[in-house]
């Protein structure tokens, strides 16, 4: 019965639903999760890496993070290859603003705008909706510091510390139980490994299965972009006693 | 001729322009006003093609108030001129806009600011800067009696000056200027100078 609304997104089904927009919401759903916190002097960014082969060779240091312009960086949930189409876009969008106003893009614009690509995509042209969901962590001269969440639907939102991906939901009532509003960075660090150490599937938690990103302001006032690199990030796991230290590491 | 200057001083600038508008030999009012709020904290005086300056200011005036209606948030002046030199520079390559632009604002984080943008979109952050016949006397005086951080007093006196010197000098003098201020409280109007008022319709 539902095959009749199910299989062109532009249409509604008799209950008033979009059945591929929440397939697609329901692919993230089994996706690598992200957290990301926004902590008084900056954003933490978190993601949990799908380790698929030990022969398989990565190009870059991060899977799921991605910079797009200097003063924003995103986290993805979902189906890469669709991440890669919207980051491109958004990467486009902010350098056209900056051709055109020779300012930054203000964050909230740079998620709306690649949220519209993402609306059009439940409406026109029979086509599927990109299966993504973002964390969007940037600062601006309006705002400051600033966290995003967008979905498949093309729905976006600001938040204190959010989730997506895998267990998303028991994740982002952890956070809710923990955050604190006076937060700092090294705080948010803490508790975004803590929550997913908690909500992952794995036992242990290794360098090798986390990506942590930071977003911040430099002592000159810059903004900067900051990818924690495996070695300090398997010492800072040991510390906050999510993993044993070295030993069983073999 | 056209006559339009600005400067900036200590917490605020001016624009100043003259208010004919003519075509040929004929002048048909002296009271057009060239200087446009452009949005609470903007202010645009321009020269040029009077139907090209027209259309040209209203249509950035426009864009600008959507760019606010769209994002909460205004556009920086230096984001406006930018914003402005790229629109010219691109009707530069199809079907030019013949204007010249001074954009002043001021902004809670940059303070005043001046911006010059001519009619092949050039674009000059500058403390004062001037176009038209009246430029070649305008900008001589504010090379003379212009100093950072003026006051309101002073910036308006050597207006003022400007204006008598291209009353004098100038041939094709036009009578009347008007003059506009935009400081932490907004752009607005400051003063005209007429030397002649429009004729009125005689009573019948």
């Amino acid at each position: 019965m539902s095959r009749r609304y199910d299989s062109r997104t532009t249409i509604f089904s008799p209950e008033g639903r979009l059945y591929q927009v929440e397939y697609a919401m329901e692919a993230i759903g089994n996706a690598g999760s992200a957290i990301g916190i926004l902590a008084k002097d900056g954003v933490v960014l978190v993601g949990e890496k799908k380790t698929t082969s030990k022969l398989l060779q990565t190009s870059k240091s991060t899977e799921k993070m991605y910079k797009i312009d200097d003063h924003v960086a995103c986290v993805v949930a979902g189906i890469m290859s669709d991440a890669n189409i919207l980051i491109n876009t958004a990467r486009v969008q902010a350098q056209r603003y900056t051709f055109a106003y020779q300012e930054p893009m203000p964050v909230e614009q740079l998620v709306q705008s690649l949220c519209d690509t993402k609306q059009g995509y439940t409406q026109f042209g029979g086509l599927r909706p990109f299966g993504v969901s973002f964390l969007f962590a940037g600062w601006d001269k309006n705002f400051g510091f600033q966290l995003y969440m967008s979905d498949p639907s093309g729905n976006y939102s600001g938040w204190k510390a959010a989730a997506i991906g895998a267990n998303n939901q028991a994740a982002q009532s952890m956070l809710k139980q923990d955050y604190k509003d006076e937060i700092n960075r090294e705080e948010a660090i803490q508790l975004a490994v803590k929550v997913l150490s908690k909500t992952m599937d794995s036992t242990s938690l290794t360098s090798d299965k986390l990506e942590l990103a930071e977003v911040f302001l430099s002592p000159s006032g810059e903004v900067k972009y900051q990818v924690c690199s495996p070695e300090s990030l398997g010492k800072l796991l040991v510390k906050v006693g999510v993993t044993q230290p070295a030993a069983e590491a073999s | 001729m056209e006559c339009v200057f600005g400067l900036v001083g200590n917490g605020f600038a001016v624009v100043v322009a003259d208010s004919s508008a003519v075509s040929s030999i004929l002048v048909h009012k002296s009271k057009e006003d060239k200087v446009m709020i452009l949005d609470s904290h903007k202010l645009m005086g321009a020269s040029g093609e009077s139907g090209d300056r027209v259309q040209f200011t209203e249509y950035i005036q426009k864009n600008v108030a959507l760019y606010q209606f769209r994002n909460g948030i205004p556009l920086t002046t230096a984001a406006a001129a930018n914003f402005t030199r790229g629109e010219l520079a691109a009707a530069l390559r199809k079907s030019p806009y013949h204007v010249n632009i001074l954009l002043a604002g001021y902004d809670k984080e940059t303070g005043p600011s001046l911006y010059y943008i001519d009619y092949i979109a050039a674009l000059h952050k500058i403390e004062k800067g001037a176009f038209g016949y009246g430029s070649y006397f305008s900008l001589a005086m504010m090379d003379r009696h212009f100093h950072s951080n003026m006051s309101v007093e002073e910036a308006i006196d050597l207006v003022d000056k400007c204006i008598l010197e291209i009353r004098t000098r100038l041939v094709v003098a036009p009578p009347n200027f008007v003059i506009k201020i935009v400081d932490k409280d907004g752009a607005r109007e400051y003063a005209w100078r007429e030397s002649i008022k429009d004729a009125g319709v005689a009573p019948a």
